[in-house]
């Protein structure tokens, strides 16, 4: 039997192109370097290199050290995600039943959008320092002993509140326009039939959110993973005794403070797989529940 | 098309004109981490070498901290576009050093082009610390500064304390003083430095085999000590008893803590004492590093801390000539003195010593010179400094582990075995990889 074939057109392709280019440069290139890298033992300043073939591999993952990022990486981002995601579902909700003043609401809680990571990082570093810091002494008022220079979870406290704190307005800018986005006759159906406004939400609002939900789910775990170096790098830089270096920080510790090219590419080789398994999981399994 | 034909032409016009300008003068890079007010400073050295001569221009360039500048130089030689100078902290020297033809030694451009170079002319405390195991200079000591101990000389009157310790014991007996009128006794910026390798060099101490380091790659770290252990075993004491402050690993925390009289003594770096007479609204004073009586009688000299000047491989000859007529015009007795008066940081050359001493500099600011006077101290077999590889990790490994006993979460002894453990690993992986 002859296959039905359309004339194809080179246009197509000429379009994807830039977009392929791109790929190629800024990811699959770099990406093969990571890994030719992470075999090779070269010295910083690339004079001498040896074939060490998985040397990289065995001295730098599975050690203390590198459990102790990966465990904290794996608290951090579940933490991060779960809480910047509730909380700005929570307001979206309340700031879209608001009637008066919405808009100034809505640019209230968007404010933080426009700051960078590093800068949240530095604010948040200010207001934690123990000698001025408000934040600091507002904990310690409690008769707690706060002290996120020495205590594990205090410092672990520090670096989520600031992560969450500047990524709700993101998630919450989507979720408001996820919101508005749901017809007025599916809610207004739905009051005739529930009382509940709880019930309501769960049942009927919610299950619509959930593309805005599945997409800032993927796009805040990438965050917690990678963006947050920026907040963790000008607060506790991993300390105290390693205790908030994520994956990330820990290449980048070991690599541009370090000068250990292999190590460090190793390191990232094995990151790079974690998160190629995680966004697996996440299309494959959470997908399917989600309904366009 | 045409607009783009005018464009081109005026390009490569422009660039013809700027490369026929710079062939008269042969352009010197000198990448470093000198940021704020040490920045200005480096910039006006530049300005002043550029002033004295007609044959090079020397342009720097600020390239972030210490690290980030180590990262540049790294990227910029493999891609071949290494600048001439580049200034290289302490704990990067054997990355630099060990990375066969990445530099040239200082001393072997000093002795080709300009008229010689000896060895005898610097400071002792200063010589060795970034020369080969025969002592040949391999970078140009730079920023060179010491730990000090500053005391916060109105809290002392205050609380009725007339000099600051000399010793450990005796910190410890005016600690409690201190804590009843409402303050911590100590705090300090740099544990690793100050409590881990100028440790080692105050009571003449081996830190690492081979020589500290120095005759080879293949080396074991000496800090699993009774000594180094009993001093963490106290500070712990320190740190419980309310004595010391931990403000984190942060440098400018601890200083804080000391500017803001929360602290009345602070372990900082020589090179503070500019900044210190800038911030601090009271009158302070510097003094030597303290050492434990217990250890030892008679303390010995501190390494120097900071950073040096490497002349990076794979320049053209006219350009490492200038780098070497530059390194002898820094090296000359009024830039030092120069460099000393503005920044804190210690002469590098007796004869610049000598000068500030003659010109009655230390009279007026007699804490200027403690830095520079405890680097003098009686030198032992262990104080001329360290060469260990993959060391900005291994630092890391002993802040993490310091923190760890700080917080009761390890003890001393698990802690030093972990750093014995990790570092010693992290040692064998750099010879591994450089021998």
């Amino acid at each position: 039997m002859k296959r039905v074939q359309f004339e194809h057109s080179p246009i197509p392709y000429l379009f994807v192109a830039p977009q392929l280019l791109i790929i190629a440069i800024f990811f699959l290139w770099p990406a093969g370097q990571a890994v030719y890298q992470s075999f090779l033992l070269e010295d910083a300043f690339g004079l001498s290199s040896q074939f060490v073939w998985f040397r990289n591999y065995a001295d730098t993952i599975f050690n203390d050290s590198w459990l102790q990022a990966a465990w904290f990486t794996a608290i951090f981002s579940t933490l991060v995600t779960l809480l910047s995601l509730g909380l700005a579902l929570l307001l979206a909700v309340k700031a879209n039943e608001v009637i008066r003043g919405a808009s100034t609401y809505k640019t209230l809680l968007m404010w933080a959008y426009a700051i960078a990571p590093p800068v949240a990082g530095l604010m948040g570093n200010l207001m934690f320092n123990p000698l001025i810091g408000d934040m600091y002494h507002f904990m310690n008022s409690f008769g707690y002993d706060f002290d996120h220079k020495l205590h594990e979870v205090d410092a672990g406290f520090v670096v989520i509140l600031i992560s969450v704190w500047k990524q709700v307005s993101v998630n919450f800018i989507f979720f408001l326009s996820g919101l508005q986005g749901i017809p007025k006759s599916v809610t207004e159906a739905a009051t005739m039939d529930c009382k509940s406004p709880t019930r309501r939400f769960w049942t009927i609002t919610f299950p619509l959110l959930a593309p805005t939900t599945f997409f800032l789910m993927v796009t805040n775990i990438t965050y917690a993973f990678f963006e947050t170096f920026g907040i963790i790098d000008t607060t506790t830089q991993g300390a105290p005794g390693g205790a908030t270096t994520t994956l990330v920080y820990k290449v980048f510790q070991d690599g541009f403070r370090g000068a250990d090219i292999g190590g460090s590419s190793a390191q990232s080789v094995v990151l790079m797989l974690v998160v190629l398994v995680l966004t697996v999981i996440q299309f494959r399994f959470i997908e399917r529940k989600v309904h366009y | 098309m045409k607009l783009f034909k005018k464009f081109a032409v005026g390009a490569v016009t422009s660039m013809s004109l700027m490369a026929s300008a710079a062939y008269a003068q042969v352009e010197i890079q000198w990448w470093h981490a000198m940021g704020g007010r040490l920045g200005e400073v480096v910039e006006e050295i530049a300005a002043k070498y550029n002033a004295s001569q007609s044959e090079y221009v020397l342009v720097p360039t600020y390239k972030g901290g210490y690290e980030d500048t180590m990262t540049a130089g790294i990227a910029a030689f493999r891609a071949k576009q290494q600048p001439n100078i580049i200034q290289i902290f302490d704990a990067g020297a054997a990355t630099i050093i060990y990375s066969k033809g990445a530099v040239v030694p200082v001393a072997d451009l000093l002795e080709k082009y300009a008229g010689g170079f000896d060895s005898t002319d610097y400071i002792e405390g200063v010589r060795y610390f970034y020369a080969d195991s025969e002592g040949k200079m391999i970078g140009m000591p730079f920023n060179s500064s010491t730990p000090l101990l500053y005391y916060n000389k109105d809290i002392f009157e205050k609380v009725g304390i007339d000099a600051p310790p000399a010793t450990w014991e005796e910190l410890e007996a005016m600690a409690p003083k201190l804590k009843d009128a409402g303050y911590q006794a100590l705090a300090q910026s740099h544990s690793p430095w100050i409590w881990a390798e100028n440790f080692m060099s105050r009571h003449n101490l081996p830190l690492a085999t081979a020589n500290n380091g120095y005759d080879s790659t293949d080396v074991k770290i000496l800090y699993n000590t009774p000594e180094l252990r009993m001093h963490w075993t106290k500070v712990k004491e320190w740190l419980d008893n309310g004595w010391y402050g931990y403000y984190g690993r942060g440098w400018g925390d601890n200083q804080d803590a000391f500017v803001q009289q929360k602290v009345a003594m602070w372990l900082g770096s020589s090179g503070s004492f500019g900044g210190l007479t800038k911030s601090a609204e009271f009158k302070f004073g510097a003094a030597y590093l303290p050492y434990w009586k217990s250890v030892v009688d008679e303390p010995t000299s501190t390494f120097i801390g900071g950073a040096a000047l490497f002349a990076m491989a794979g320049k053209r000859e006219e350009e490492n000539k200038g780098v070497a007529d530059f390194l002898k015009f820094l090296t000359n007795p009024e830039m030092q003195y120069f460099w000393h008066r503005e920044t804190g940081y210690v002469p590098i050359t007796n004869a610049a010593y000598e000068m500030a001493k003659a010109d009655g500099y230390y009279e007026t600011t007699p804490d200027a010179e403690v830095g520079i006077k405890q680097l003098t101290q009686k030198s032992g077999e262990w104080t001329k400094g360290y060469r260990l590889g993959f060391y900005v990790q291994i630092r890391e490994v002993m802040y993490k582990n310091f923190e760890d006993i700080l917080s009761g979460k390890a003890s001393v002894e698990d802690a030093f075995a972990a750093i014995e453990k990790d570092g010693n690993a992290l040692l064998a992986r750099f010879h591994d990889t450089y021998k």
